[in-house]
């Protein structure tokens, strides 16, 4: 049951050979045991999960089940849900209650009848690709435990990979699902920007926040995206479309399948072994009857500049709702308001998130706008251009997810540049908005390499079709870290 | 483009966080780090591209002018810190 997929565990609990409430207890023991050493979860309350998997075991009674029910998952700690801590990896949300539910709460507990877990550790306020960020201290990755399991969905990543749960959600807004899938041999998806509800996420970078699947298998994908995505009336980005299958596609061959190649995803700057599994993976969609197309994105190397204009300037004006007023930490000892705001923004934001609002705060500031915050959205339209000439010439596009494997823990705490560089391959795709993918694509020195799948606009079936096709012919994604049984 | 430790302190005066000069020290040279990397545009000819503020150019949905929102005062103002007769507290603005 602990390596099973959602689809066995679906069959399983319909053919009452486990009760929701046991299967909860499995997962809720195995965290118990092994979440001291990873460090996976930052909350999690077995009464709760429990009433959750009683519930679900009644609709599964009551023949009122849907195809997820009863199935436990880890959440990360970005979603408010009501009457958990919802602390977004920060001291200043770390004793807040939340006293409501995201959208996508909603849907996956109280519509789909998936059971919570706990809440998963990430980088403060999703701000970091390594989770080394995190008030609640970093987390491990379960194939190294001296590695970091990137970011900003470490905890997610970490769980999943330790199997401490089945299945997890998390966020990418600049390949905070696909970085630390590559890094911990998950596979994770970002949808198209608008497709999953932003409501009771907690904004990082409004115009580039998604939230999406991170699971063992692109099969475990399409069914969670199943219960993630749909309008909804809360979000003013959210996108009103015909809700979809997901998972219809995925058996489809790919014969005839045209795979652009980014000669920018090529070059230096990646890992030798890394490129190399990469390369091997794509020869194997050869043989599955999928051709090659070399092409250019020949603004993607503006990509990180142009988001760590973007990025910091939404996020100045999202965490300035931070003020110790309405909820949140509030600094013990102060005089005037402007000093309660001062000191409580001082001692409740850790030391990345600070240097992320005042990039932010210089780039909005009078004087400077044009220069960085405009020029930054133009370079932007450059690069989400780039795509569309791309997507020209192929179905979809494939390149590493990260230019190295898991990193050591510390390795580069210390140099914010460095840091923001290990995301130099899935920025462009936040920028322009698309949906992408990180699948498990092979080893390097022991460690996993994920391979990265981009699609054009709403192509969300394609990309898990390709990647599903993939996991058939190989059995990369079925590989566990040892030393967590 | 390089930034003052004045300019840092003013930036963080903005942001509302208060800093001590070492701080402000550390966090100007890793700005002035991060500033290097963002300098790569500059050299980019932009003139005439629209700027692009959202993945998909939509304008803001209007709904009808209703109610649809429920009073959840007591719930909402549970996380707070300070509060009084429904009143948020702060320290007192005006003498």
């Amino acid at each position: 049951m602990i390596n099973a997929s959602l689809k066995q565990l679906s069959q399983a609990l319909a053919a009452k050979q486990i009760s929701s409430v046991e299967l909860t207890q499995l997962f809720l023991d195995r965290i118990e045991r092994l979440n001291p050493t990873l460090n996976a979860f930052v909350t999690v309350d077995p009464e709760k999960s429990l009433n959750s998997a009683r519930l679900a075991d009644a609709r599964i009674a009551a023949s009122s089940a849907g195809p997820l029910t009863g199935i436990p998952i880890a959440q990360k700690d970005i979603f408010c849900a009501e009457g958990w801590r919802t602390t977004c990896g920060s001291k200043m949300l770390a004793n807040f209650i939340s006293p409501y539910d995201a959208t996508v709460i909603r849907k996956m507990e109280a519509e789909a009848g998936l059971v919570s877990l706990g809440k998963t550790n990430m980088d403060e306020f999703a701000m970091g690709s390594s989770n080394e960020t995190s008030f609640f201290g970093p987390v491990h990755n379960p194939w190294d435990n001296a590695r970091v399991p990137g970011g900003s969905s470490g905890g997610s990543a970490a769980a999943v990979a330790a199997r401490l749960a089945p299945a997890a959600t998390g966020t990418d807004t600049g390949g905070s699902i696909r970085q630390p899938a590559a890094l911990c041999n998950l596979t994770g998806l970002k949808p198209t920007y608008g497709v999953v509800s932003r409501y009771g996420m907690i904004a990082f970078a409004s115009s580039l926040d998604q939230g999406g699947p991170m699971a063992a298998s692109a099969e475990d994908c399409a069914l969670l995206l199943n219960t993630m995505a749909g309008f909804d009336e809360r979000d003013s980005t959210s996108l009103d479309r015909p809700l979809e299958d997901y998972a219809r596609d995925l058996e489809k061959p790919l014969n005839g399948l045209r795979i652009g190649l980014p000669k920018e995803f090529f070059g230096e700057g990646c890992d030798a072994e890394v490129m190399a599994a990469v390369r091997v993976a794509i020869a194997e969609y050869e043989k599955l009857g999928a051709t090659t197309v070399e092409l250019s994105l020949p603004n993607s190397h503006l990509s990180v500049p142009a988001y760590y204009v973007i990025a910091p300037a939404e996020a100045s004006s999202n965490l300035s709702r931070f003020d110790g007023v309405r909820y949140g930490f509030r600094a013990d000892d102060y005089g005037n308001l402007d000093d309660m705001y001062l000191k409580s923004r001082a001692q409740g934001f850790g030391a990345e998130v600070k240097r992320r609002i005042l990039i932010g705060t210089y780039v909005l500031s009078h004087g400077y706008y044009d220069a960085y915050y405009l020029q930054a959205q133009r370079i932007r339209r450059l690069i989400a251009d780039d795509f569309v000439e791309a997507f020209k010439q192929c179905d979809v596009i494939m390149g590493p997810t990260s230019p190295s494997t898991a990193f050591r823990l510390g390795e580069k705490a210390a140099d914010p540049v460095q840091m923001y560089l290990s995301d130099i391959y899935t920025i462009a795709v936040n920028l322009a908005g698309l949906p992408g993918m990180s699948v498990p694509c092979g080893f390097a020195g022991g460690l996993p390499v994920g391979l990265q799948l981009i699609g054009n606009y709403f192509d969300e079936a394609r990309l898990l079709n390709v990647a599903h096709r993939y996991q058939q012919a190989t059995d990369w994604h079925s590989r566990r870290p040892e030393g967590m049984a | 483009m390089s930034l003052t430790l004045e300019q840092v302190q003013r930036i963080a005066h903005l942001a509302r966080i208060e800093i001590s000069e070492t701080e402000a020290r550390t966090t100007q040279s890793h700005l002035n780090g991060i500033f290097q990397l963002i300098e790569q545009m500059q050299a980019v000819d932009t003139h005439g591209i629209e700027p692009m503020a959202h993945a998909q150019d939509l304008s803001q949905r209007l709904r009808d002018d209703a109610v649809t929102e429920e009073d959840r005062r007591v719930a909402y103002q549970a996380v707070a810190p300070e509060t009084e007769a429904g009143l948020y507290l702060v320290p007192k603005v005006i003498e």
